[in-house]
């Protein structure tokens, strides 16, 4: 709950807030950003053996860029529905860190691939500024050797394809924050472009956090902005955001304007701490990457990735519940990637060729009756859930033996029956299906149930 | 005559033909290295003779014959110290190769050492070396001039046979025109930049010092060509850059620029009448105008600070190497300087002036190329200078360059033949050539015509020489 | 007409070598400081030429896409031992720094 609308139940909050995220995800590809070495850093052997003279900022190591972490880039784009640049180039951003090999990290400034776009949120759309392809870092553990405080780095993840989505600061609340971080991971591992592994790190987040006044038009910007970086969840982010909330409004209230910096998120003490300072705001000294030639992205190449695209989830998601009444959540949890969300298609419609409601057979397998890996064939899903639905051959003198033994048994509940407390059917067909070592089909056993206790 | 006063062709002849051994020019060389290099101060690091004669032996029937060639120590060499004569990289032994030594080893060229520069390939003299300047072989008061001050001295005083080196505005052909050698400078993007410790990445380009035009293509043959390692490089395949060795050159055009500049007015009177040989070959010369050069020394010092100021923050001796506290004065003033230009509110006010600056230099030479096949000038403004000249100079070796940094920051290919030698000091000038982008082959048919008609080259006319 | 420069100061040098990573003594900066104001001097004589109608030249090969296919490129791959072959400091597979932050993961 958003405290501050909380404190506030009767009255209109004073301050609206005003925010946007830019969230950092790593790409799945096989080899790295610039180089030829692999991209597995979570699951490396050993640390920095996935390395070579250009990620390790060796002399003279030059980038070469992955040709399919660009188009997976304006992939990601098309499906937000960004402009993409067509002409494009890498830069250069320069700061100092032992986790970055070559003292500059090879980015994107004034030509992403990617600007524009939108995603939506139940609390509405969000807009997407840009979406920019740059290169990750290498990893630091901090640790004691000898008595010494000391920080360990593995470069296996330095210069991992890494895409950096802005936002523009359209998101009003902090829930809506954390719905737009889910749809935008939703939609990374359903076009298979990225894990969005959070807890290695494999996506990040940080929000920029300002608050206004309630009053103040709509599209008017705070003079003043507060970045929270470090954020490594989504209910870590919630939090920031409402921590934010009110450390900015007291201060607000108070005639004073919250001061311009980057804070960090404490995830034991639930607050956000100071990290960098205006006044030593960084300068990246950005130039353009001069080992690199600009990229261009020809009209039919363009056209190419668009093809390739399979159909967004948002879309596929629609079409199930108007084909087959699948609803949302049921929908969200069969199509984590396009991948599986084919697959799934293709037992739907299977299933309404073989007369099954695919509603029965969705529900089936988010329920867990029938085994699913992925691996079978439609076919094979379909025979499963017939397999689970199946009832046993039994002649009706059989069925009848039984039923006559267990009314005999049940005098009394027959009587009520008979007296119009017709809802003790069911315990009949629970009796008979014990009395059976068959699999009964409980319409057939209720038929025959009601003839019998009718005469 | 002794085997180190041969050429590579030469000396390469004679091995095919079995009229010399490999030992004999490697006990020759090695003789050479031992008499001079306390002295001159050229290699950094030598090999062991008996493993370089191994190697050479195998090497045979390769293209350069297993010859004895000195590579500049900013290359990565596996294994071999690495250290672009800074002590920030002392002890440094890469676990990789270059391309370009790569491609050297592998048609037949042996490594017999690294050999001194300006540290990082900063500076025009050898002297910001932090293993000490090298002296200039033809006159020991005199630098070699650099940055590949080590690779041209080590050429002058047949201490190998040829020598790679790079250049990133004049960083071959000035101290090739000091040392009375040949250097030539391809165009930006012929040969692999991978494994050669950056200076400015935009105008970066390897390539051979030698004794004459055609050792130098010789060697080119050997490391040019597109790299999968390097994104900048043609993926155009080199061609056999020895074609147009004696090729005539017979109604060239020839545009003869920089010729009423300030300041080189007794040079130039030096000059000029080396150029008659191109209208007895045929050719015509004609004097024209082209953008002062001045101006280029702006715009290269502020492009190029700026890429040094980023391409040098690897070093921060995590690693490899020692830490930022190394780095000596030359490479701190120019981090300094690129950090400052390329600073919040400043990059669009200088970098981005400067790459503009560029731009009218591409385009003057655009404007001289269609009516004239290559230009010539003077490759340095005068003759050696002498040791300690650069002290309190900061911007010593901008200056020595100005007539090569256009061709550079324009990445045009260039050579530099030796074209006048000073009986008094035997100190030489040079003659620059440059052609177009790609036209290697221009110069080397321009600069191997002038060399064979006149008595400059110093292997070429032994008796010349020795006045 | 190109005025003259107001001189480069020590603080602005520290201020620079801040960014640079590097650490200037108090001579060291002075002295920069007057080859600052130098070489500018040099470098703010580009403002005599006409660049209006000029884009800058960032490359000079006039290349575009240098790319390469997502393969993995075991040759150029490290092993450990040559990652950390030339490092001063290493612990179990690791380069070792003095501590980033206060804190232990
Ligand atoms: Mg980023
Ligand atoms: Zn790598």
């Amino acid at each position: 709950m958003n405290q501050m609308t909380n404190t506030m139940t009767n009255a209109k909050p004073k301050y609206r807030l005003i925010c946007g995220l830019e969230i950092h995800a790593e790409l799945k590809t096989a080899s790295k950003m610039f180089c030829g070495c692999t991209n597995n850093p979570f699951h490396a052997k050993k640390p920095n053996s996935h390395t070579c003279p250009v990620c390790l900022g060796m002399p003279g190591g030059l980038p070469v860029p992955n040709k399919k972490a660009i188009e997976q880039t304006i992939q990601l784009g098309i499906a937000v529905g960004s402009k993409i640049n067509q002409f494009s180039k890498f830069d250069r951003k320069n700061y100092f860190y032992p986790d970055l090999a070559k003292g500059y990290q090879i980015s994107q400034l004034d030509i992403p691939f990617c600007e524009g776009g939108e995603i939506k949120t139940p609390e509405g759309q969000v807009g997407i500024t840009r979406i920019h392809l740059e290169e990750d870092t290498g990893k630091l553990l901090h640790n004691t050797v000898d008595n010494k405080k000391v920080s360990l780095v593995d470069f296996n993840r330095s210069g991992v394809p890494l895409v950096e989505i802005v936002s523009e600061p359209d998101i009003t609340t902090p829930s809506q924050a954390k719905e737009y971080g889910k749809a935008l991971r939703d939609l990374l591992r359903y076009l298979n472009l990225a894990d969005c592994d959070m807890e290695q790190g494999g996506m990040r987040l940080e929000a920029n956090i300002s608050l206004i006044e309630s009053t103040a038009p709509q599209g008017t910007l705070p003079d003043y902005k507060v970045e929270v970086k470090n954020i490594n969840s989504f209910r870590f982010m919630e939090q920031a955001i409402l921590y934010e909330m009110e450390r900015q409004a007291k201060i607000l209230d108070a005639g004073e304007t919250p001061t311009q910096e980057t804070r960090g998120w404490d995830s034991t003490k639930n607050k956000t701490y100071v990290q960098r300072a205006k006044e030593d705001a960084a300068d990246y000294r950005y130039f353009p990457e001069p080992d690199i030639p600009p990229i261009e992205i020809s009209d039919a190449h363009l056209a190419e990735l668009k093809q390739q695209l399979p159909q967004l989830p948002s879309e596929l998601r629609s079409d199930w519940e108007t084909n087959y009444s699948i609803p949302l959540k049921t929908a969200k949890l069969l199509s984590p990637n396009s991948v599986a969300a084919a697959h799934v298609s293709d037992i739907f419609s299977l299933a309404q060729k073989s007369d099954i409601k695919p509603l029965e057979i969705a529900n089936a397998i988010v329920n867990k009756k029938i085994a699913f890996s992925g691996t079978e064939t439609a076919k094979e899903v379909i025979q499963h859930y017939q397999k689970l639905t199946q009832t046993d051959e039994v002649s009706g003198d059989e069925l009848t033996i039984i039923i006559q033994a267990v009314i005999a048994e049940n005098q009394d509940a027959a009587e009520k029956y008979k007296n119009g407390e017709t809802q003790v059917i069911g315990f009949f067909i629970g009796q008979v299906a014990r009395a059976s070592d068959k699999k009964l089909d409980p319409k057939h056993v209720r038929s025959a149930l009601i003839k019998e206790l009718s005469q | 005559m002794k085997l180190r006063s041969l050429t590579l062709a030469e000396t390469r002849k004679k091995i095919l033909e079995k009229s010399i051994s490999q030992a004999d020019v490697y006990n020759d060389i090695f003789a050479s290295i031992a008499e001079s290099n306390t002295e001159l101060n050229v290699y950094l690091t030598t090999v062991d003779k008996k493993s370089a004669l191994e190697k050479a032996s195998a090497q045979i029937s390769n293209e350069l014959a297993g010859l004895p060639i000195a590579v500049k120590d900013n290359f990565c060499t596996r294994d071999m110290e690495t250290t672009a004569s800074s002590t920030v990289l002392k002890g440094f032994k890469p676990q990789f190769e270059s391309t370009v030594t790569k491609k050297l080893q592998e048609n037949g060229g042996v490594i017999i050492g690294k050999v001194n520069l300006d540290a990082w390939a900063h500076g025009s003299s050898t002297e910001t070396s932090q293993y000490g300047r090298s002296l200039n072989p033809r006159n020991l008061e005199h630098l070699p001039g650099g940055s590949s001050g080590g690779s041209a001295a080590a050429v002058a005083s047949d201490m190998c046979l040829a020598a790679l080196g790079t250049e990133t505005a004049g960083s071959i052909r000035q101290p090739a025109a000091w040392c009375g050698v040949v250097g030539l400078k391809p165009t930006y993007g012929r040969c692999s930049r991978y494994g050669v410790a950056s200076m400015a990445s935009s105008t970066d380009s390897p390539g051979p010092l030698a004794k004459t035009v055609e050792d130098a293509a010789l060697v080119l043959n050997t490391i040019a060509g597109p790299d999968k390692y390097d994104a900048t490089t043609s993926p155009k395949p080199a061609p056999d850059f020895t074609k147009t060795i004696g090729k005539s050159i017979n109604d060239m055009k020839i545009g003869y620029i920089y010729h009423d500049l300030k300041g080189l007015e007794t040079t130039a009177a030096l000059f000029e009448p080396q150029l008659k040989v191109f209208e007895k070959l045929g050719a015509h010369v004609e004097k024209v105008d082209a953008l002062d050069p001045n101006y280029s020394v702006g715009s290269y010092t502020v492009f190029q600070r700026g890429e040094v100021s980023s391409n040098l923050a690897r070093y921060d001796g995590i690693r490899y190497g020692k830490d930022r506290s190394h780095f000596g004065e030359e490479a701190k003033r120019r981090i300094m300087l690129g950090t400052f230009t390329l600073s919040k509110g400043l990059a669009e006010k200088y970098y981005s002036l400067a790459q503009k600056v560029r731009t009218l230099y591409i385009q003057d030479y655009e404007k001289l190329f269609k009516e004239y096949d290559v230009l010539v000038s003077l490759s340095s403004p005068g003759f050696a200078k002498k040791i300690g000249a650069t002290e309190g100079e900061s911007m010593f070796g901008e200056l020595e360059d100005m007539l090569l940094e256009p061709s550079s920051i324009s990445g045009l290919p260039g050579i530099s033949v030796p074209c006048y030698r000073d009986p008094k000091t035997n100190l030489y000038l040079g003659l620059n050539i440059v052609a177009p982008q790609w036209r290697e082959d221009l110069v080397i048919q321009v600069g191997h015509a002038f060399e064979r008609e006149t008595k400059w080259n110093s292997w070429l006319n032994i008796n010349e020489s020795n006045d | 007409m190109t005025k003259k420069n107001t001189p480069f100061t020590s603080a602005q040098m520290q201020h620079v070598a801040q960014l640079a990573n590097l650490e200037l003594t108090d001579t060291q900066a002075k002295k920069l400081a007057t080859a600052f104001t130098e070489t500018m001097e040099v470098v703010n004589r580009l403002q005599q030429l006409d660049i209006s109608s000029v884009e800058p030249t960032h490359q000079v090969t006039g290349l575009t896409n240098r790319w390469r296919e997502d393969e993995v490129d075991k040759s150029q791959e490290f092993t450990q031992e040559e990652a950390l072959h030339n490092a001063a400091h290493t612990h179990n597979g690791y380069f070792v720094v003095p501590r980033i932050v206060n804190q232990d993961s």
